[in-house]
Formats: structure tokens, C-alpha cells, sequence
């Protein structure tokens, strides 16, 4: 495991370890995280074979709509969600609000996502992670940021994509480059891990645990722009341990079918029959937005550094 | 089955959850290990494991993909289970606070209560005495655990944890509330390999 600090252990038990915030993402890996925004939607999730729901108030695609502040979600929708599913039940903190995180920390949530899909708070500094019961997952569109996010405390990575866009492109680039990175870094010797470490902006002893170990300490998964059962069965099939589908399921024709196609594909992604047979009339899938024409003020993956 | 002189082959039932984790673990308990999620692969293993993850979720895809039946088959010709956490649940012959159409496998005369322990807040690690495990207790992960309510007359306690049954073990069949493949302590995987390799 890493040599960064972790929370204090007594001899007889200890919560918050990184074995169990990381052990919790494992839990997960092979499966589909969905968005929800309330009781009825996590429930439909569940019913199709979700891993866990994020709730939030609205999906990205919605919050790219209607525009303005992006913002924790109320804590009545958050503990219905809780109360309504047996599922996890992971949530939202904007970057570097700390406070919206104790706060979900308090509601009892399995996992906090510090998202870019909301607007930040520091354009500075994230939160630390590390100060927290209640493990974090984080967005990254490379290796270097995955490993500055893990060093504050992550204990999962999903790689950013676009969210709200029903577009893969973004996904698929992000996944790529942080998988790229880290086969570069197999071929390092001693001596370049040092230059390595400066340039990907990272502590030297993650970048040196990901040399030997050929993946992250930590579970990556893959968001952003997931919308249908094959975009999910590429995401696994170019290394990410699990998808997280945002608002492709409950802007879509027909969500509980959709959904339970995304599981299909997510478990066998290495299967085409079985993808082909998950993707069929499926209704219509959310519209989608090319990533291209999206001013550089609208691409969430920009922040965060 | 196709069992060779040799080390056992040991399917790690692969609808979601930390397979991998166990994968090598069972490695480094020299075993074959290979990954399972169709029927066809199933039939050619000589035990399974069930690993950790979302139990509602594996339980909904083993129904789904068609593999209930099967698995429920093969454990009752006896073949040898060992399951961690989900995969305990997944052993029990009667659940509490699970969903209302969670299927187990069953395999164990217990009952198991889901999430026993608590949310993710309430995830702990704990040193855990094992019976039949020597060396000193095991490293005990416990993430959003079950416990066990109580066992039938069959069914024997290995290891309890502040008074609660966390390790049991049933002819062929072992189920632990905790994820000894997270932990790179492979002696849970070593006895269960012997309990497989006894009964080859």
C-alpha cells in the first residue's frame, strides 16, 4: 500500500484506514455506478444491478442546461436516497469545499466524490482527503493528476471524460492518457523516476509504486460520457475496472432497460454477442452534446489540476 | 470435473466484486485460478470462490446471466465454496436485511445479517483469531460486513469477533465476513486450498 500517511490504527480496531477506504472501491470494481436524483430513480438503479448511486440534485446534463452554481445536494434527498436503497450511496462536494464534505461525511454516505461536475470552491486547492472516515473519489484526466489526487487522500480514481455530454470522446482520451502514462512509466529505470516524478507533478513514491505495481494503488474506474452498453463494455475493455454513468441512463428513452444493458455490457464487455443482445431497442439514448463545440468555459474536466 | 495430479483449479466467480485481489491470492496458495462467469466454465472447476462486492448486485446477476442454478447445483453436489464478505452472504441459508428477492446460493446452515456492522464510516480493520489457522490471528478487513446471526448444528464457528460469529465453516463450504485477499496475508486461501486438495 501507499507510504503516504493514513488515519491513526490502535492495536484493537481502527475505522478510516486506507486499506478499508481503498477495500470499498474493490467492493465495487466490475460495475456500474449510477447518477440518481431521488428515491425512485436509486431504486430503479438498484433494481437493474447498480454497484452503488450518486445521488445528486441534478445530472450533469441538467446542470449544463439550466447553467448558474452547482452545489452539494440537500441532505433530505441524500438520506432518502440512503433510506430508500441497500445499495452504497455515494455524493457530491464541490472541489476544495470541505465543508459541503464533512457535512456528507456526517449524512453517513459510503463515498464522496470531489467533483468537477460541480462548480469548485478553491480554484487552489482540493480538500484533504486524508482528514476524512468516509473514503473520496476523485476525477483525473492523467496520471499526474490522478497521483496529486491520491496523495491528498483519494481512495478511487475515475477518469474525468465529459460529463452531461452523452459523449464518450472525452472518456476515452482521459483513460488512454492515464493508462499510456503508467505503461510508460514500466519502462523507466531507478534513475528517470525522479525526472518522472517532477514532470507528472507528483510525489515521488506513488509515481514509483505505479512503476512497479502497472496500475494505480487505487481502483479506476471511468466517467463521463457513458450513454450506451457498448461505450461501457470500451471503457472496461481499455482498462477502467468499472464505469460510472451519469445522466445517459434518466435522460434516456427508457431508463430501467438501459440501465440493466449497461450492467450487462459493464460485466461482459469482452463479449460482442452479449453486448449486441444488451443494446437492442433500447429506445432513444440521450442526445448528446460534441465535445469540439463546447466552449473551454463548459468543459468540467478543465477544472481541477 | 476436470481435476489433473497437480494443483487444484479454483474458479473465482467473476459477476463483480475484487476478483483480481483473489485471483492472487489463490496463486500464491498454489492454485489455478481462472476467473468464472458462464456456466460452461464453471463446469470445469474443482472449488470456487465468491469474492467480495455489492451482494444485492451479485445476487441480481447471477440470476440474470443464468448462473443461479447452476452454482446452487454444484454446491449441493458438494462442490468446495469458500466466500468472503458478498460471498458470505451469498453461502447463507437465510439472510436478514437483505432485499426481498435476494436470492443466495445457500451451502451453510446460518443466518446472516447484511451490513451488520455498519455503512463504509464503520468499515474497520481487526486482528481476528482463526481456528485452524496457525502463525497468529489474521488481519480481518471488515467493509460494510455482515455477521452471522447464528449456525446450525453442522455448521462449525472459526473465528468471532467482539461476540460476533465472523468466520464459519461447513463440510466443504467456508464463508468469512472479511476480505483476507485485501490484505496479502494468504493463509485463509492456504486453508482453504487444503480443505479443496483433501477432497480431491
Amino acid at each position: 500500500m501507499s507510504t503516504l500517511p493514513t488515519s491513526p490504527q490502535s492495536a484493537e480496531s481502527a475505522i478510516g484506514t486506507s486499506r478499508v477506504k481503498r477495500g470499498m472501491a474493490e467492493q465495487l470494481k466490475g460495475g456500474v455506478i449510477m447518477d440518481v436524483v431521488n428515491a425512485e430513480q436509486a431504486k430503479i438503479a438498484e433494481d437493474a444491478g447498480a454497484v452503488a448511486v450518486m445521488a445528486l440534485e441534478r445530472v450533469p446534463a441538467d446542470i449544463r442546461k439550466d447553467g448558474g452554481v452547482a452545489r452539494m445536494s440537500d441532505p433530505n434527498m441524500i438520506e432518502e436516497i440512503i433510506e430508500a436503497v441497500s445499495i452504497p450511496v455515494m455524493a457530491k462536494s464541490r472541489i476544495g469545499h470541505f465543508v459541503e464534505a464533512q457535512v456528507l461525511q456526517s449524512l453517513g454516505v459510503d463515498y464522496i466524490d470531489e467533483s468537477e461536475v460541480l462548480t469548485p470552491a478553491d480554484e487552489v486547492n482540493h480538500s484533504d482527503k486524508w482528514a476524512y472516515t468516509t473514503p473520496f473519489v476523485c476525477g483525473a484526466t492523467n496520471l499526474g493528476e490522478a497521483l496529486r489526487r491520491i496523495a491528498e487522500g483519494a481512495a478511487m480514481i475515475r477518469s474525468k471524460g465529459e460529463a452531461g455530454t452523452g459523449n464518450v470522446v472525452e472518456a476515452v482520451r482521459h483513460l488512454r492518457q492515464i493508462k499510456n502514462e503508467i505503461a510508460r512509466l514500466r519502462g523507466y529505470d531507478n534513475n528517470e523516476l525522479f525526472a518522472a516524478a517532477k514532470e507528472l507533478r507528483a510525489p515521488y513514491e506513488l509515481v514509483k509504486e505505479v512503476a512497479e505495481l502497472g496500475k494505480l494503488p487505487v481502483v479506476l474506474f471511468s466517467a463521463g460520457g457513458v450513454a450506451t452498453p457498448a461505450d461501457a463494455a470500451l471503457m472496461r475493455q481499455l482498462g477502467a475496472e468499472g464505469v460510472f454513468v451519469g445522466s445517459g441512463i434518466f435522460k434516456s428513452g427508457d431508463p430501467a432497460k438501459r440501465a440493466a444493458a449497461i450492467v450487462k455490457a459493464t460485466t461482459f464487455f469482452d463479449d460482442p454477442k452479449i453486448i449486441a443482445d444488451a443494446s437492442r431497442n433500447l429506445g432513444e439514448a440521450m442526445v448528446g452534446i460534441n465535445c469540439d463545440t463546447l466552449p473551454e468555459s463548459e468543459r468540467y474536466a478543465n477544472r481541477g489540476w | 470435473m476436470t481435476h489433473t495430479p497437480g494443483n487444484p483449479v479454483i474458479g473465482v466467480l467473476a459477476l463483480q466484486g475484487d476478483v483480481r485481489e483473489h485471483l492472487i491470492a489463490l496463486a500464491a496458495a498454489d492454485a489455478v485460478a481462472r476467473p468464472v462467469r458462464r456456466p460452461e466454465e464453471l463446469a470445469e472447476v474443482d472449488a470456487l470462490v465468491i469474492p467480495g462486492g455489492e451482494s444485492t448486485t451479485m445476487s441480481k446477476l447471477a440470476v440474470l446471466f443464468g448462473m443461479l442454478e447452476p452454482l446452487r447445483e454444484r454446491v449441493r453436489a458438494g462442490l468446495p465454496v469458500y466466500g468472503t464478505c458478498a460471498g458470505m452472504i451469498m453461502l447463507a441459508d437465510k439472510l436478514l436485511d437483505g432485499r426481498e428477492d435476494q436470492e443466495t446460493l445457500g451451502g451453510i446452515d446460518m443466518i446472516v445479517r447484511r451490513n451488520a456492522f455498519g455503512r463504509q464510516n464503520e468499515s474497520f480493520e481487526a486482528k481476528v483469531d482463526f481456528a485452524g489457522i496457525e502463525g497468529g490471528p489474521v488481519e480481518g478487513v471488515f467493509i460494510r460486513a455482515p455477521w452471522v446471526e447464528s449456525v446450525g448444528a453442522a455448521a462449525e464457528v472459526l473465528a468471532t469477533y467482539d461476540g460476533h460469529t465472523v468466520a464459519v465453516r461447513q463440510g466443504n463450504v467456508l464463508a468469512t465476513s472479511f476480505h483476507p485477499e485485501l490484505t496479502g496475508d494468504d493463509r485463509v486461501h492456504a486453508y482453504f486450498v487444503d480443505m479443496v486438495r483433501a477432497g480431491l
